[in-house]
């Protein structure tokens, strides 16, 4: 167990990085508390791979410490970090059985057989593999392998960190569910730290006490779900969290106005002194369809494209002023004819140069 | 229990198949098992033999021999190739260019013919103008494949390595490089030694290529024909006659057409029962282990 620090790190697979884009991993400070769960959250090709790799000790960054507590591990091998790691296919031995598997990294570290075959039963009991314990790993279902890989890290009582890497991606669905059930018990019952990478944001949000969302090598939120929906730092974790995601429609400020599709609305809040590339976000489920605004109300003449109803709640997509927009509605509520759209003032945000800015209230 | 829709149109679908097959290897196949249960006189007047020439064949000491040279030296050739190829898989580059100048150079031996590859190696161990055969001269050894029997085999058993130990590393190398990134750092993480990561990732990865390998080898060798021909005709006496040399002696030397066909079948079956126990050992291996492990706990 351990606190992971990491400490200006940055990583290019290139030779001599010339410029930012050359950086897989743009500088990232950050401390990850010992017995946390993290999420790290982004497409494919984010970075959020490379990222991991550096923390369990697969590559080596080119730049920057990673510490676990005080200790420097930058340059220490996966073995020597002592941490655990689930990838995305299961890893399994194909030609040992479950028990042999669960016992392989306890025998390479050189513990006692007694020791060895204790944990082990005690593992199989954890991950509900008892029963098939003797038989060989190669013919056993894509999340029983996972439990395995998964396994073998857990075996270790005493492993820093676990990471996984998109570890659900071959499981079938209604597994999925049960597997991270599984994972959000294991760390309660172990509680390690556990970092795990995935794209889904459901996997991400239900699994995490804290969210880092990448977005082309550079982390652009660390957040609770709630801050990541509230108050998406970058207007990539606006559209990128959320189903539907945040609509952003070019706009301006001016103190406490916003101005978006030629309307002005009052927020509230003071904004600094801006520049020129305002984007104004609202999230679909902050948008409201009327047929005509309410006094006091600023409403948009919306004209609606297409009605998804997704069953608990219908998404209705249309544009106002040219700028796309979508809204959710209630499933029982139906499209008024020529609907205007009524933003809530307090859920709106601002957006500098896709940077968030905060306003005073 | 069977609810399928039948029908028996289908059998045309198979038919074109049947018809290729009857041609390219029952047919021909056929004329062999006819003259393997007939005797001759010459005038193209053939008697009923029944079983006579497999009697004849399986209880001659000249086939029985045969078979012990012939097995010897496909028992030589796999314990060599096999973890020679292994060997040279494991070590060739992943990456980078060095792969492609390693496949292409691995992959020239295999391009020579067998007639070729005898021709080579005849010349290539002369005294006088081979460049082996001139160095083992120099060095004092008398090296002479025609009067020697150990050296007629270890130069057949040399030129088989070198002509053939390529393909056996194309067929590892394919597997090796199968294998996930993921393995190897699992298996890192998991503390395994270099030993163990070949004993229990690459080894068993490579099984299916392994089994090709063996098959491929093993058929081969026991088939060989064409070198000892080239290089020693069989001899010294008879120590290089292998059974495909001696079923062209019976055949076509001494035109005894009934045995060699009743040899030509046995030859063949022993091809076949042999690659069917390949197959069977090296598939089942570590598939049958857990179901029989149920059983006995």
């Amino acid at each position: 167990m351990a606190q992971i620090t990491l400490d200006q790190l940055a990583h290019s697979y290139l030779p001599n990085p010339q410029n930012d884009a050359d950086y897989a991993l743009k500088r990232i400070d950050y401390v990850w508390e010992d017995g946390g769960a993290y999420a790290l959250l982004g497409p494919s090709g984010c970075g959020k791979t490379t990222l991991l790799n550096i923390i369990s000790g697969l590559l080596t960054p080119s730049g920057g410490h990673v510490k676990f507590d005080e200790h420097n591990v930058t340059h220490l091998s996966p073995e020597q970090r002592n941490i655990a790691q689930v990838f995305q296919f299961p890893v399994i031995y194909d030609t040992m059985t479950v028990a042999e598997n669960l016992a392989f990294p306890l025998l390479n570290r050189g513990i006692e057989r007694s020791e060895v075959d204790k944990r082990v039963g005690e593992m199989l009991e954890t991950l509900d593999l008892t029963a098939k314990a003797r038989r060989r790993a190669h013919g056993l279902s894509a999340d029983e392998k996972q439990k395995i890989s998964l396994g073998r890290g857990l075996v270790r009582y005493d492993v820093n960190a676990i990471l996984f890497d998109e570890p659900l991606t071959v499981i079938d669905p209604h597994m999925k569910w049960q597997l991270r059930t599984k994972l959000k018990e294991l760390h309660e019952q172990f509680s390690h730290t556990m970092i795990y990478v995935t794209h889904d944001q459901t996997e991400a949000l239900t699994f995490a006490d804290k969210v880092v969302v990448m977005y082309e090598g550079e982390v652009v939120q660390i957040g609770t779900p709630e801050e990541l929906f509230d108050e998406p730092a970058h207007t990539f974790v606006g559209y990128f969290i959320g189903s539907p995601g945040m609509n952003i429609l070019p706009g301006g400020v001016d103190g406490s106005t916003v101005n978006v599709a030629g309307k002005q609305i009052n927020v509230g809040k003071r904004y600094p002194k801006t520049g020129t590339n305002i984007e104004i976000g609202i999230r679909p489920e902050f948008v409201k369809l009327t047929e005509s605004a309410a006094s006091g109300e600023v409403g948009m003449p919306m004209t609606v494209h297409s009605v998804e109803d997704i069953g608990r709640y219908k998404i209705v997509r249309g544009d106002v002023g040219g700028h796309e927009l979508g809204a959710v509605i209630n499933e029982s509520d139906s499209v008024p004819a020529n609907p205007v759209a009524v933003f809530d003032p307090a859920r709106i945000n601002v957006y500098e140069d896709s940077h968030l800015v905060r306003g005073q209230i | 229990m069977n609810n399928k829709p039948f029908d028996n149109k289908a059998w045309f679908f198979v038919l074109p198949v049947f018809i290729l097959v009857a041609i390219s290897a029952v047919i021909p196949l056929m004329t062999v098992v006819n003259y393997s249960v007939q005797d001759s006189f010459g005038n193209n007047q053939f008697f009923w033999a029944g079983t006579e020439w497999f009697t004849e064949v399986l209880n001659s000491d000249r086939f029985r021999d045969s078979l012990v040279r012939n097995l010897t030296f496909s028992a030589i050739i796999l314990c060599i190739e096999i973890p020679l190829g292994i060997a040279v898989a494991l070590a060739m580059p992943r990456k980078g260019i060095w792969v492609s100048v390693c496949l292409v150079l691995m992959a020239l031996p295999l391009l020579i013919p067998w007639n070729v590859v005898g021709t080579i190696w005849l010349i290539f161990g002369r005294a006088d103008i081979g460049l082996l055969g001139f160095t083992l001269a120099k060095m004092g050894i008398v090296f002479n494949y025609g009067q020697s029997w150990l050296q007629a085999w270890i130069i057949i058993i040399l030129m088989d390595v070198w002509h053939w130990t390529s393909l056996v590393v194309l067929l590892c190398y394919s597997g090796l490089v199968a294998i996930p990134e993921a393995y190897y750092q699992a298996a890192r993480i998991d503390g395994a030694s270099r030993w163990k990561v070949f004993r229990y990732i690459q080894l068993p990865k490579m099984q299916r290529v392994l089994l090709i390998a063996i098959l491929l080898r093993f058929m081969d060798s026991f088939m060989i024909y064409t070198e000892p021909f080239v290089l020693t005709g069989g001899g010294p006496g008879n120590t290089t006659t292998f059974l495909s040399i001696d079923l062209v002696k019976t055949a076509i030397g001494q035109f005894d057409l009934g045995p060699a066909a009743a040899m030509s079948l046995i030859y063949f079956l022993i091809v076949l029962l042999l690659s069917w126990v390949f197959y069977t050992v090296m598939t089942n291996y570590g598939m049958d282990a857990p179901e029989k492990r149920e059983v006995e706990s």
